[in-house]
């Protein structure tokens, strides 16, 4: 079986700061792969290199077999990637509708038109509401985002990212300030995708990553320590010597 | 606050929003009260009429995609004088030709410029905008033989528009023909900011980052929206020319690009009204106090522009609108 | 020695002349907008107050010229302490439009404000002696006013470089032109240094408004006329970096010297060429920070 996203001996340096080493990741079709690692660990460095905000000193970045490394961010989204912010990037002046209305338009090609009323659109306004209702969102479809509340707009961020129908998602800690009420719709929502779409995700809550992931990549200093499927990584002593030892907490 | 609105049909809701309300009919039956009963002249009249065209051009650039521009002037001068040059030297007087001849050369350096400028940001751009526009006015000035440069380019003589309407000396033909330039121009604007790609704009104004992430080709886009806004400036720009069939370096000035700038800010910008606002009331006042006490205007423009900037940051309409609500429909 | 080399040190010499006004001038808004990221178009409306408090210290009060220079530094750095506080600091963690707008509105005011009280013609001092006349060097004499002026903004250059690199004060203000947050985090008070640099960067510009009436003159419309000349001063130069500024100065002060004499039409038209080039090719100027990606 051919891997959705492969990553190969990928490297970035900030100045002297190494803040990815060597890291190489495989996600097959249905994979639900969780990158833990303490805080400064590189994970989110790590998406960024990956969805191509950032540009690697070295290695590459293979989607469905083609190698990106050279493509902008937007090509790597036609090519079926997508990703969620750790810090919600919304627009805050528009409706929550609006916010999905503009990625799934995007992803049909119409952001481009100039001469057409967007509302005419109907067919990219329904499934933008249709991910509102999946995602428990309708009653919020025409509120302004910088009224809602912070928990919801993180469910925005999901739905604007499910807009694109991506086959490979990173996720950066979605479910991060969301209140406990919330989190499991979230959750509910990503375990909801199909076996088609390979997801890489963020996580520092143990109880997702350990009932969410069938394999674990432990990121410490901005090189993997560990992997492999949850058991082996519960069981690794260094890993919990450096990682889960520190990080108690979480 | 009025911006929750109960779930009803989405597309409704959607399309209530950018349809034709009453108020929208306002401007254009002043404009047309005052081919009437001329409270101004119709030449001040053709001057403000060039003016709202010049400053919804910006609208679209700074309103809608957050472009901040210090060097706008570019594109309504590079129009000016390619419809005063074609006059001038090839005898091309023919009035609707000539303007979309001035608008596209304009739209052309739009698009050249744009495409190099749009790949910075913030003070870099900034700056670049400045430094660009003073070197195409310097560039006119050398240019003398094409340009007339310091002295100007005379010898345009616009042809009767339909061969029937000719630029007469108090310019009634004249204020109808600008009245319905500014007219299509306005329902392009409308048209765009209200289309899937005004609204990708919108985006980009308000998160850039997240238009990336969502796969948008955030330069291109950028590029389209400024060579379409300098394609409108240089039809304002192409309008000046012919009324007054007379060009100088002052088209391309540092000084014209900061009015039409404060024009839009003060009126309100990513509105489209701000622009009408905006440059029917700097223009009356600058007509009324500039010539007679030009320190005083200055001093009241200067403190104007300052407690704008300090305290009313969306201009006269943004304060217009949160005071009434009157140009945003609510939702039932 | 031969006419074309004569001409050329003469160009060289009176671009530096007019380079050491542009960094006198511009060195003030190279560090506060380094420091606060502010957009200030209206640094040139503190040179002309300088210029105008010169103008008024000598004919009227009859104070001799150094001393007029120094009460123009002193006077307009502290008017524009309050100003700082009041409409500037507002507006630090604004957008450039607001910033750029504000700025214009202050242009606008002070052009008013000269034109009310001195009229709107240029005003004329008269210099003292040992500053009139030429200085003959050998091969070719030179005015003694552009004399004095490199000399003075080689001093200007020496005590700010000894200012930033040898004092503590200076020291804090490399580090909070260098990460804000990070100087704050240390316990430097960022808020305390802006005003202190602003306050010597508007007296400075004083001093530069003084020094311009016999070179360039002034006007009531001095700070439109050269907003866009300090403005790419710094740009060019780097924000925040004082060999920046004295780099583009001088190259920017040459090269329109040069151009002006060279092809006395079209010579302004090379300076922006120039800039927009260098600001293609670097964004941030000679000197400026980086883009930390």
């Amino acid at each position: 079986m051919t891997n959705l996203l492969e990553v190969k001996g990928l490297h970035k340096n900030f100045g002297a700061l190494k803040v990815t080493q060597d890291v190489h990741l495989a996600l097959a079709p249905g994979a639900r792969h969780a990158l833990i690692g303490p805080n400064g660990a590189g994970k989110t460095t790590l998406i960024n290199l990956i969805a191509g905000a950032l540009k690697p000193d070295y290695g590459s970045i293979f989607l469905d077999t083609r190698d990106v490394t050279g493509m902008s961010e937007a090509g790597r989204v036609k090519s079926g990637m997508a990703r969620t912010f750790q810090i919600n990037q919304l627009f805050r002046k528009l409706t929550t509708l609006e916010n999905v209305a503009l990625s799934v338009s995007e992803r049909l090609g119409r952001n481009h038109v100039f001469w057409r009323h967007a509302w005419r659109n109907s067919d990219v306004l329904e499934e933008a509401m249709a991910l509102l209702k999946r995602l428990g969102l309708e009653s919020d479809a025409l509120t302004v985002i910088e009224e809602l509340p912070y928990g919801r707009q993180r469910l925005v961020e999901i739905a604007i990212t499910l807009g694109l129908s991506p086959n490979v998602l990173l996720l950066d800690e979605p479910a991060a300030g969301v209140p406990s009420s919330e989190s499991p719709v979230i959750l509910d929502a990503v375990d909801a995708l199909g076996d088609d779409i390979a997801v890489l995700i963020i996580e520092h809550d143990m109880d997702v990553v350990f009932r969410f992931a069938k394999r674990i990549s432990v990121l410490v200093g901005g090189a993997v320590l560990a992997e492999g499927v949850p058991d082996e990584i519960a069981a690794n002593e260094q890993v919990r010597a450096v990682y889960l030892g520190e990080d108690a907490d979480a | 606050m009025a911006n929750r609105a109960s779930p009803g049909d989405p597309v409704v809701f959607l399309r209530d929003r950018t349809r034709w309300q009453w108020p929208e009919a306002l401007p254009w039956i002043l404009a047309v009260a005052i081919f009437f009963l001329q409270p101004i002249t119709l030449n001040l009249g053709v001057q403000i009429l060039i003016t709202i065209i010049f400053a919804l051009s910006l609208d679209l650039i700074l309103g809608y995609g957050g472009v901040v521009t210090l060097g706008h002037a570019a594109y309504f001068g590079t129009g000016a004088y390619a419809t005063g040059m074609l006059s001038a030297h090839l005898g091309w007087n023919e009035p609707i030709s000539g303007l979309l001849a001035g608008a596209s050369a304009a739209g052309i350096v739009g698009f050249v410029t744009g495409w190099v400028l749009l790949r910075y940001h913030g003070l870099a751009l900034l700056m670049l905008t400045l430094a660009l526009g003073i070197m195409m006015s310097e560039f006119a000035n050398v240019t003398e033989a094409w340009t007339g440069g310091f002295d100007g380019l005379s010898g345009i003589s616009i042809d009767p528009i339909f061969g029937i309407f000719e630029n007469d000396l108090w310019r009634r033909n004249y204020y109808w023909y600008s009245l319905i330039v500014l007219f299509l121009v306005f329902l392009a604007c409308r048209r765009i900011v209200h289309s899937a790609f005004g609204r990708s704009l919108v985006g980009i104004r308000e998160n850039t980052q997240r238009m990336r992430a969502i796969g948008s080709p955030v330069h291109l886009r950028l590029v389209t929206i400024y060579t379409i806004s300098a394609f409108m400036a240089g039809t304002a720009g192409a309008l000046y020319a012919q009324v007054n069939a007379y060009v100088t370096l002052d088209v391309l000035s540092f000084a014209r690009s900061g009015t039409v700038l404060i024009v839009l800010v003060l009126g309100g910008t990513g509105r489209l009204y701000g622009a009408f606002i905006g440059a029917f009331l700097y223009i009356l006042i600058e007509d009324e106090l500039a010539k007679e006490y030009p320190a005083y205007w200055e001093l009241g423009l200067g403190f104007i522009l300052v407690l704008a900037a300090l305290f009313f940051r969306t201009g006269i309409l943004g304060a217009l609108e949160s005071a009434t609500g009157l140009f945003r429909r609510r939702a039932p | 020695m031969p006419g074309f080399v004569t001409a050329a040190v003469s160009i060289f010499f009176d671009g530096l002349a007019y380079a050491m006004l542009l960094f006198v001038i511009s060195v003030g808004l190279s560090v506060t907008m380094g420091l606060m990221g502010f957009v200030n178009l209206a640094h040139g409306a503190f040179a002309m107050a300088g210029g105008y408090v010169t103008v008024a210290a000598m004919n009227m009060l009859g104070v001799p010229f150094i001393p007029a220079l120094v009460l123009a530094f002193v006077i307009v750095a502290i008017i524009s302490i309050p100003l700082e506080r009041l409409l500037y600091a507002p507006l630090y963690k604004a957008g450039e439009l607001d910033q750029v707008l504000m700025s214009i509105g202050i242009i606008f005011m002070a052009i008013a404000g000269v034109t009310l009280i001195f009229g709107p013609n240029p005003p004329a001092i008269v210099l003292p002696d040992f500053l009139k006349g030429q200085v003959d060097l050998g091969f070719k004499t030179f005015p003694t006013y552009r004399f004095f002026m490199i000399i003075v903004g080689i001093v200007m250059v020496v005590v700010l470089w000894l200012g930033f690199e040898r004092t503590i004060i200076g020291a804090k203000i490399r580090a909070a032109v260098d990460n804000r947050q990070m100087a704050q985090a240390v316990g430097i008070d960022v808020d305390k240094l802006f005003i202190l640099t602003f306050a010597m960067g508007s007296g400075l510009a004083a001093i530069g408004g003084g020094l311009a009436i016999d070179i360039v003159g002034i006007s009531p419309t001095f700070a439109f006329n050269y907003l866009v000349l300090f403005l790419i001063v710094v740009s060019v130069g780097g924000l925040g970096s004082l060999r920046g500024a004295f780099l583009a100065a001088i190259v920017l002060g040459v090269i329109d010297t040069a151009g002006k004499y060279i092809w006395p039409e079209g010579g302004a038209f090379f300076i922006y060429v120039v800039t927009v080039a260098v600001l293609l090719v670097r964004p941030n100027g000679f000197f400026g920070k980086g883009e930390t990606e």
